[in-house]
């Protein structure tokens, strides 16, 4: 346990950091909670993108995690508004018992 | 040495990771959030990526976390009842198998090989010289000048439809 850390390590923190997040969509119910799920999986990419960045030499990994956060901001924000505006038409942010557009 | 920076950030990340999904008030989860927002931010730190680190910290500990505390308290959604008890049960279980298995395959087909690819002209020494945040300027300023300015378009779409959306 000496030296440097390989790239394999962070991947491996990055793909459990996905799973995670993936389980967290499939097992909560509170569409805030889906949501903060969400914001793990792509923090574990962002992971990736640096980690790769540094360990070949090139920018634009975080040039690319740059662009990810300000799209992750205006997501939240959006998806936000929209719990909000289900909140007020149906009293709840359940994501079983929104469904609005079933026939 | 790093692994003595490495080993508990990670540890820390996994950790407030998965107390998100497993807590059941969600002012909890937001804050466990912070927390991994917190822990990579320091990875971020250890891979040299400083300008990235600091931005972690503004961005998503500061102003998406900000924003969730405030949606969750006006909104008083409160505690759930517990979490997996109430999900169709068999495709809940065949889901966890399925994600658990490709995390093994990712850890496996991660762990054997040495990944290569095109090396940039970016060592760290380079970097050190010029300055992480500085480098990164001058490349979304060059470089990446459209997707830089789509991102404001974005930006802006975003704040118009949040107001109507939330305005009624």
């Amino acid at each position: 346990m000496t030296g440097t850390v390989p790239l394999n390590a962070y991947l491996i923190v990055s793909a459990a950091l996905f799973a995670i997040g993936v389980i967290g969509v499939l097992i909560r119910r509170n569409a805030l909670i889906i949501f903060m799920a969400i914001e793990l999986m792509l923090n574990a990419v962002n992971l990736t993108f640096v980690a790769f960045s540094r360990f070949l030499d090139s920018m634009d990994g975080q040039i690319i995690v740059f662009f990810v956060m300000a799209v992750a901001a205006a997501e939240v924000v959006l998806g936000l508004a929209i719990i909000i505006a289900l909140y007020r038409n149906k009293e709840s942010v359940n994501v079983d018992e929104l469904n609005l557009l079933r026939g | 040495m790093e692994w003595l920076v490495f080993a508990p950030l990670a540890a820390v990340a996994l950790a407030t990771a998965v107390l998100v999904i497993v807590l059941r008030n969600p002012i909890y989860c937001a804050l466990s959030l912070v927390g991994t927002f917190f822990a990579l931010s320091g990875l971020y730190l250890l891979l040299q990526a400083q300008f990235i680190a600091v931005v972690q910290v503004i961005i998503y500990a500061g102003a998406i976390m900000v924003l969730f505390l405030f949606v969750i308290m006006l909104l008083d959604v409160g505690h759930e009842p517990p979490a997996w008890l109430q999900r169709d049960r068999p495709k809940l279980v065949l889901g966890i198998v399925l994600i658990s298995l490709l995390l093994l395959e990712l850890v496996v087909a991660i762990g054997s090989r040495v990944s290569q690819g095109i090396r940039g002209p970016y060592t760290s020494e380079l970097v050190n010289a010029i300055g992480n945040t500085q480098l990164v300027g001058r490349l979304l300023f060059t470089d990446f000048l459209i997707p830089f300015e789509i991102t404001s378009i974005i930006l802006l779409i975003a704040i118009v439809g949040a107001m109507v959306l939330a305005k009624r």
